[in-house]
């Protein structure tokens, strides 16, 4: 069973957009989840209900919201597009950037997690045998949360693949530039006949997540193993 | 390299006030649960700020509140062994060894392979922590500090999470390893026995304050400090050395500045020298020297202190030579005898248990 032309540019597309989604936000959702992990600073609940707000936030107004920041005369698109001549809007770039937007919060929430789960005992000795706040993050903390960050770059690289209210808002529905996974089902099921293609792309959306949802089992596992050694068995 | 301390720290109700030295050789922090010794250890690591005070380490000043000195951890160059290892489990064993490294703080290879087969850790290189047992984790903890080219390592009880067993493997490395390095070493416990046997000098610390400070031997034996000294019976410590070793019966004779003393299962060789304790409980008595009797020490001595302790029992304390035996009798048994200061009594020595090497 091959692929089409056609489904074979929306799952690149797709692809691509939830890749860089992910890697474009996460040394941005590290330093949140980090800051919220042991941050103390007054405005810090605010700080977290922001960092939240696009998972409770109905997708389409996020997406209007980044259109209206990002739109070629909002505050932020007009200097991006005058400074360095980048536009968004209706570009699989914007698409990225929604993806990125809806899976921050998720993201963030694992990683935090495993910040906080973290044994402090062991960054106060990585300190006594010479490592600066900079060095104990970069060889204790970190690799300590990595089973975490991985669950979260998963989580967010999903949502990013079945982002669709935000994406449609902000960067509509263009054919070969925005028009990922769900948005291609949805067209097809918008017009007669459309049964069969918007079957087989949906099927092509489990396969996916399938796949995405094995491939990080099988690397959080490996990571829980380097660390725990074999306990890592006894305990998951 | 020594280390001077005199701080005092403020927490909720209790209050740390304290100051003591340490040179070459094991310096213990012995005292109760609660009595301040972590948190002393953690202000001597930067971990624990104190309100007021000094420390100084080799001549330099780490902490300094009036001079507004607080040198941060990772720049002091202590080797800081914890009660739970505190051992990287994403990281192997020679990793763990080499963390400091990473932080130019390593030692060089040379070093490396010595600490290594110091503490038996080379056939343990390429484990992970998860998969060592407690006590191989207190060894490479223990080597990770050594490894981080310190002016001071700090023990914080390293074997209180062990069993016996265990305990006794890690305490042959740790008087090993008293032999070979130069810089002081801080040994945090509130067992009198790993204290007795690896010291050879005693802070002791009650309620947040030094009350006594001294050779271990002196210290421990001490009946005026049972109230802190705590589950320590009392007793004395003498350093002898082995004279003569008779395979067939398995006792060895210890001789000792007082005389000679025979114990049974003593694991070292002719010419070592040994730390004996005797305890109170097991020296009685006697105003002649008895005849036919099952016990192998009979040594002669003058009482030199006769103090009531409690319970309806009389502590004495008799010298043998140069050397000073606590005895606990009852006071009857003191009353009949007409126990006093200057008498010459015999002291019979019912056991004698053997806490090791002494001090080299």
């Amino acid at each position: 069973m091959g692929l089409t032309p056609e489904e074979q540019e929306v799952l690149l597309l797709s692809l691509r957009v939830a890749f860089w989604s992910v890697a474009a936000t996460l040394p941005f959702a590290v330093a949140a989840a980090y800051v919220l992990a042991r941050g103390e600073f007054p405005g810090k609940t605010l700080f977290d209900a922001f960092v939240h707000l696009p998972l409770v936030l109905p997708p389409v107004v996020v997406g209007y919201f980044l259109l209206l920041l990002f739109g070629k005369r909002g505050p932020v698109g007009s200097l991006l597009d005058e400074w360095l001549g980048v536009t968004l809007v209706f570009r699989w770039t914007g698409a990225a950037l929604a993806a990125a937007v809806m899976g921050f919060p998720l993201m963030v929430r694992a990683i935090r997690l495993s910040f906080e789960t973290i044994d402090r005992r062991l960054e106060a000795a990585a300190s006594t045998l010479g490592a600066g706040r900079l060095g104990v993050f970069v060889t204790v903390t970190l690799p300590l949360a990595l089973p975490g960050v991985l669950t979260g770059m998963l989580l967010s690289f999903a949502r990013g693949l079945g982002e669709f209210g935000a994406t449609i808002t902000f960067v509509s529905n263009i054919p070969g530039e925005t028009r990922t996974l769900p948005l291609a089902i949805y067209t097809y099921t918008q017009v007669p006949a459309g049964d069969g293609p918007a079957l087989r792309l949906s099927l092509i959306a489990v396969a996916l997540s399938l796949a995405a949802l094995f491939v990080s089992e099988v690397m959080v596992r490996r990571a829980t193993r380097r660390i725990m050694g074999d306990d890592a068995d006894r305990r998951y | 390299m020594t280390l001077t301390v005199d701080i005092e720290r403020r927490l909720g109700a209790f209050r740390l006030d304290a100051a003591f030295e340490a040179g070459a050789g094991i310096t213990a922090l012995f005292g109760r649960s609660g009595a301040g010794k972590t948190s002393l250890v953690n202000a001597i690591a930067g971990i624990l700020r104190p309100d007021r005070g000094r420390i100084v380490i080799g001549g330099e000043a780490v902490f300094d509140a009036e001079a507004g000195i607080d040198v941060p951890t990772p720049a002091r160059r202590i080797g800081y062994v914890f009660q739970e290892g505190r051992l990287f489990p994403h990281l192997s064993v020679a990793q763990n060894l080499r963390y400091a490294g990473l932080f130019s703080r390593g030692a060089p290879a040379s070093q490396f392979a010595h600490v290594a087969e110091l503490l038996g850790l080379k056939e343990l290189l390429e484990r992970r922590p998860g998969n060592l047992s407690g006590g191989e984790k207190q060894r490479v903890a223990i080597g990770r500090a050594l490894l981080s080219s310190p002016r001071l390592l700090l023990l914080d009880e390293p074997l209180a999470s062990l069993d016996a067993h265990r305990k006794n493997e890690v305490m042959q490395y740790i008087e090993l390893l008293r032999d070979e390095i130069r810089i002081p070493v801080v040994y945090v416990s509130h067992s009198a026995e790993e204290v007795v046997r690896l010291a050879d000098t005693v802070v002791l610390l009650s309620a947040g304050e030094v009350s006594a400070v001294g050779a271990a031997e002196d210290v421990m034996g001490r009946p005026d400090l049972r109230a802190a000294t705590g589950a320590f019976e009392g007793g004395a410590v003498i350093e002898a050395k082995v004279t003569a070793q008779d395979m067939d019966s398995d006792l060895a004779t210890l001789a000792f500045d007082g005389g000679t003393l025979t114990a049974a299962n003593v694991d070292a060789l002719i010419g070592e020298p040994v730390r004996v304790r005797i305890r109170a409980r097991d020296v009685s008595i006697a105003l002649e020297r008895p005849r036919r009797i099952s016990i192998q020490n009979v040594l002669e001595g003058t009482i030199v202190e006769v103090r009531a302790g409690g319970n309806g029992a009389v502590d004495v304390a008799i010298a043998v030579g140069a050397t000073t035996l606590r005895s606990r009798v009852t006071q009857r048994a003191s009353q009949q005898l007409g126990l006093a200061k200057g008498l010459p009594v015999y002291a019979l020595v019912k056991a004698v248990s053997l806490s090791r090497a002494a001090a080299g």
